[in-house]
Formats: C-alpha cells, sequence, structure tokens
C-alpha cells in the first residue's frame, strides 16, 4: 500500500491553514507498565512509592556479573495483551540490547525487543464522540525494562538517581500511522488503556507513570506522501497528548506555511506553555546499535499455551459496549461511557437491574458523574452505593417522585449518603397523586384567582400556565404534574 | 570494510571511551584490519540457513513472578562515588 492510499476521503479533520487544507497523520508509542508482582528480569518489586532504592536488586542496580532471569508472569501478560489487540502472538521473539548512555541506566542499555517482537500486527476499534467507531492499527508490542528516574530539581549543580523503577517491566504498543486528529488520539489511548484494564495486565494509572505515550505528527496536504515527523516524548495524560498533538500541528503548518521544512527531531512537551520545544540536539541519539542480548536465549512457548490464555480472556470493553446497547438499549455514546472501565460497568448494571435502564444511564451520567466531578471524587469514593441510586430511579419510575423533586432528593443522598425513601419520608416529598387532595388544592387556587379564571374562559389561553404554576406551589411541588394538567383542564374547560 | 578516522572517534564517544587524537589513525587501522579478517566470513553460502540465537538448544530459563530481592538501598549505593538519603548522586544531568 503506498501513503496516499491512506488518505481518509471522508477525513472531517483537515486543518484549515492560510494556504489550504492540511491533513494530520499521528502514531503513539505508549509506553505500559505489566501488572506484575516483581520486575521483567528480577526478584525486586515493581510497586510505586518506595523509599529511593528500596526497590533495587544488584540485577537493576546493573552490578558486575549479575544474570537476567525472565518472569514468565510477565511474558503472559504480554501475549494476553497481545490476544486483547487482535494481534499476532509470535512462538519466537528475541531480546536485544539497545545501548545509550544516560545517567539512570545503569546497564547503559535496556533490554528490549527490536526485530523479532513478541507480539506483531492487531487491531482495536476506537470510540468516537459522535457515536462512531473507527479501526486503528497496531504495528507491534515488545517487551523491554524501564529505565531509573532522575531528579534535577533537588540540588543547584547534581542529579539524583532513583533506581526504584529500573528493571520494571514495560510493555511499549506501537500504532500504526492512522489517527487523524487529537480527539481520535485521545480515544486510542482511552481505548488502549480500558482494554489493558479489563485484562488486568496494566493498571493504566497515567498519574503514576504506569502508562506514558510518545506521539509520532506529522503533516501533508490530503492525499500527499507521508510529511517528515517529529516524536513528542512522555506524555503522562490524555490531556497532554491533545495538546502536545495540537501544539505539534500548529508549529508545523507554520513552518511549511512560510517556507520552511520539518526537522525529524525528537521534542519534549512543556506542561506549563502547552507548547512543544526541540530536545537539546543529540546527533547520536538514536544511534542504538542494536544486537541480540548474548545474556538471554529466544523466547519460545506452544501455540497450545496461548491457546489456553485465549481461552480464559475475560469480556472485553468492545464485547461490554455491544452488550448495553442490546441488554439495555443503550445508545452507543453511552455504552462508550459506562464500558469504558469495568467498575463504571458493574456500578450502571447494578443501578439499571430491573429498572428503566435509559433512565438509569442518564442519572448515572449526567447527574452522579457530575455531582462526583465537583466533588472531585472516583466512581469508588462515591458517597451513593448503586443500590441507592437504583433505589431513586425506582421511585421517579413507579411515580413516587417526580424527576424534579429527585434531583433534590439525590442532592440530599449525595450530602448525606442516605438512603432515598428515608430522605423523601424524612422530607415529606412524597409525590402527591391522591385525586382528593389534587383537586382540593385546584379548587382552592381557581377560588383566589376567581378573575384570571374568567379571563382564561374569556379566550386568555396562556394562563393554563399560571394555575399549574400555582397548584404546584401549593403541594410544594410534591403534585403529580400529569395528574395536574389532566385535573385542571377539565375543571377550567368543562 | 575499511573504518576511518571519523568513524573511531564517534564509536568511540558512543562507548564513552577517551581517545587521544594522535590514535585515532592507528586504531582505524587497526580496526579496519579486524574488520577485514571477519569479513571472510562473507564467503560462506548462508542462504538457506536460519539465524542461529543459541548453540546450547536449549530453552530461556523462566523464573515464577514472586518478590524474592531488592530492600536493600545501603548495598546499592554502597559503592557509589557519591549518595544522599539513599540516592545515587551524579553531576548534573538535565535535558
Amino acid at each position: 500500500m503506498t501513503n496516499h492510499e491512506q488518505t481518509n476521503p471522508e477525513n472531517k479533520n483537515l486543518v484549515e491553514g492560510r494556504t489550504g487544507l492540511w491533513e494530520v497523520v499521528i502514531g503513539l508509542e505508549v509506553h505500559a507498565q505489566v501488572s506484575s508482582q516483581s520486575k521483567l528480569f528480577s526478584g525486586s518489586s515493581p510497586s510505586f512509592g518506595a523509599g529511593p532504592n528500596e526497590h533495587v536488586s544488584l540485577v537493576d542496580a546493573a552490578m558486575p556479573g549479575m544474570l537476567p532471569v525472565i518472569n514468565q508472569f510477565c511474558v503472559e501478560q504480554a501475549v494476553k495483551t497481545g490476544l486483547g489487540l487482535n494481534a499476532e502472538v509470535n512462538l519466537f521473539s528475541v531480546f536485544d540490547r539497545k545501548n545509550y548512555f544516560y545517567a539512570d541506566l545503569p546497564q547503559g542499555y535496556q533490554i528490549s525487543q527490536y526485530k523479532q517482537p513478541i507480539i506483531g500486527e492487531g487491531v482495536i476499534t476506537i470510540d468516537l464522540k459522535d457515536g462512531t467507531s473507527r479501526e486503528i492499527g497496531i504495528e507491534r508490542l515488545h517487551l523491554e525494562q524501564d529505565a531509573g528516574k532522575s531528579m534535577h530539581d533537588q540540588h543547584p549543580s547534581k542529579s539524583y538517581i532513583d533506581l526504584n523503577r529500573s528493571g520494571v517491566a514495560l510493555m511499549e504498543i506501537v500504532s500504526k500511522p492512522d489517527m487523524r486528529s487529537a480527539e481520535e488520539a485521545a480515544a486510542y489511548v482511552t481505548k488502549l488503556r480500558s482494554i489493558l484494564r479489563f485484562l488486568g495486565t496494566c493498571d493504566g494509572n497515567m498519574e503514576e507513570g504506569s502508562m506514558r505515550a510518545d506521539v509520532n505528527v506529522s503533516v501533508r496536504r490530503p492525499g500527499d506522501e507521508f510529511g517528515t515527523r517529529t516524536e513528542t516524548k512522555n506524555l503522562n495524560s490524555i490531556r497532554f497528548i491533545s495538546q502536545a498533538i495540537n501544539a505539534e500541528v500548529a508549529r508545523q503548518i507554520e513552518i511549511i506555511e512560510d517556507g520552511g521544512v520539518i526537522d525529524q527531531e525528537t521534542r519534549l512537551f512543556d506542561t506549563s506553555t502547552g507548547l512543544t520545544r526541540s530536545m537539546r540536539s543529540k546527533e547520536d541519539a538514536h544511534d542504538y546499535r542494536y544486537f541480540p542480548d548474548p545474556d538471554l536465549l529466544p523466547l519460545v512457548f506452544e501455540q497450545s499455551w496461548v491457546d489456553g490464555i485465549k481461552a480464559n480472556l475475560p469480556e472485553l470493553p468492545d464485547a461490554l459496549k455491544a452488550r448495553l446497547m442490546d441488554q439495555y438499549g443503550l445508545s452507543p455514546y453511552d455504552a462508550t461511557v459506562i464500558a469504558e472501565d469495568l467498575e463504571t460497568a458493574a456500578f450502571y448494571e447494578k443501578v439499571a437491574a430491573g429498572r428503566d435502564a435509559k433512565l438509569a444511564s442518564n442519572w448515572m451520567t449526567v447527574e452522579l458523574f457530575g455531582a462526583l466531578n465537583k466533588l472531585g471524587k472516583t466512581l469508588a469514593e462515591s458517597p451513593v452505593s448503586p443500590e441507592q441510586l437504583g433505589a431513586l430511579v425506582g421511585l421517579i419510575s413507579d411515580g413516587t417522585i417526580s424527576g424534579r423533586i429527585a434531583k433534590d432528593v439525590f442532592a440530599e443522598m449525595i450530602e448525606t449518603s442516605g438512603d432515598p425513601d428515608a430522605i423523601i419520608e424524612e422530607k415529606g416529598l412524597k409525590q402527591v397523586s391522591d385525586t382528593g387532595a389534587i383537586e382540593a388544592m385546584i379548587d382552592d387556587v381557581l377560588a383566589n384567582n376567581q378573575d384570571k379564571v374568567d379571563e382564561y374562559r374569556g379566550g386568555k389561553d396562556k394562563l393554563f400556565g399560571f394555575f399549574v404554576g400555582q397548584v404546584m406551589k401549593a403541594s410544594k411541588g410534591q403534585a403529580n404534574p400529569g395528574v395536574v394538567n389532566q385535573m385542571l383542564k377539565s375543571k377550567l374547560d368543562g | 570494510m575499511s573504518v576511518d578516522k571519523t568513524t573511531v572517534s564517534r564509536v568511540a564517544r558512543l562507548a564513552r571511551i577517551n581517545i587521544d587524537d594522535d590514535r585515532l589513525e592507528p586504531m582505524a587501522q587497526e580496526l579496519s584490519a579486524i574488520m577485514s579478517w571477519i569479513e571472510q566470513l562473507n564467503e560462506v553460502n548462508t542462504d538457506d540457513v536460519e539465524p542461529l540465537a543459541s548453540v546450547t538448544g536449549h530453552a530461556l530459563p523462566m523464573r515464577e513472578d514472586v518478590v524474592s530481592d531488592g530492600d536493600m538501598a545501603e548495598k546499592v549505593v554502597q559503592n557509589a562515588p557519591e549518595s544522599m538519603s539513599g540516592f545515587f548522586v551524579v553531576p548534573k544531568v538535565v535535558e
């Protein structure tokens, strides 16, 4: 396939420059930390938050004579991830040394996989905000070691090195250059993160560095060959990925339109300005002198072992989304939001159990998520349990309270974690559907507003709303609006 | 394949080995001689031979996923020229 054939004729994401339209081409390299008890080639812990160099073995510190021994579970996690990405699993793969010099890389090389990775080509489906979906190709996934961490702000002329991350197992997941906008790149990372979390192969915690992305961006005229790309490294949130892409696209278009050329280079994203800048030029940076690691034999396993892993894969986001749409009648957008992680889906299924599924989805994605956002809390910290939210939805459906009153009850639930029944009882918020009580209120309102009744009967139809408002006010909002409307109409017109 | 002075100095820089200017030319000649000796291997026909990854025929040994090491920060930094509160301390390397 030649490059220009990959232009999507329906690409609505073209960017307007001063001299015409530009197409953006994006590929991502995501580094995902393998969820495991110990590191890739040593028996020390990869967990976050230990004191400096506490989770370091003599292997991780690259002491002379230390030899790497691979963690079988990390291999299994990589295979599982490959299967979740609908990718080819290579029964034979090779570990190579990627040589470069840096203070937080004690070996002087990273053990990685180069020409023969454990996982080959695959594909995932991303879900866009307008409810549509697109397929994005996966180029490969390989296992590699993480490096240590340097701190440059502790001392005026020294850097402090902590090797706790040194040797932690990473999966580098490389996409094909299939994305055409920052939104698609964000949707790709969101989906990848969901898949990894459903599989349990990476916790997807971007704040703690369990997932980071390098973004390759170039621009071209629609239909042209690929332009020269830049690589912006080490982005640790989906928001930063979007910002870095948009900044890079604007920068590249401006340079080309001014008659310049793009340098193929590595750039850094400055979170304070939202812009990218060139890393100090290092002509040798990409001369990694890969060669097979003589300390490690090739990684070989049986197809039957892969089949066993495949047989035990959990339900993945796409299957869950399809089931939510099918079983609960949710829209693609709502289903995507709820299928993003397992906790959300489990919460939803408890809220919706035996109730109006659509109403349950609205209350969860609009009211509950809105309230949690305001409180800065996660779903796991929600003051309202799924059973309580479900009960509230049930009370709306059976007419015990109106949707408007439900919002007051919900606000109280968020505040006190109380049960909706108790709150309604305590505050006397039960919706009045009793026709006798409503009729008395209507009679009262009509008697007190005889002049308006005459005007209405004289043809001023618009006053109907006034009467409804008066009755609802008299009932403190608790009268069933449907019953009020119906009875008023028959009394006024009858 | 012959190795010139520029290549020698680049490889030396990548390997963090200091070579004085007057040693570059002799080093280039020595390396060129070694390379041409190795190039004799090109005479062997390897058209139908798979690349050899190991001569032992053993499988890659693996270990269980358990924490069995670490928790020795003091030992890890013991030989460092400079350390501070468990960290290695090195000349500032900032990008």
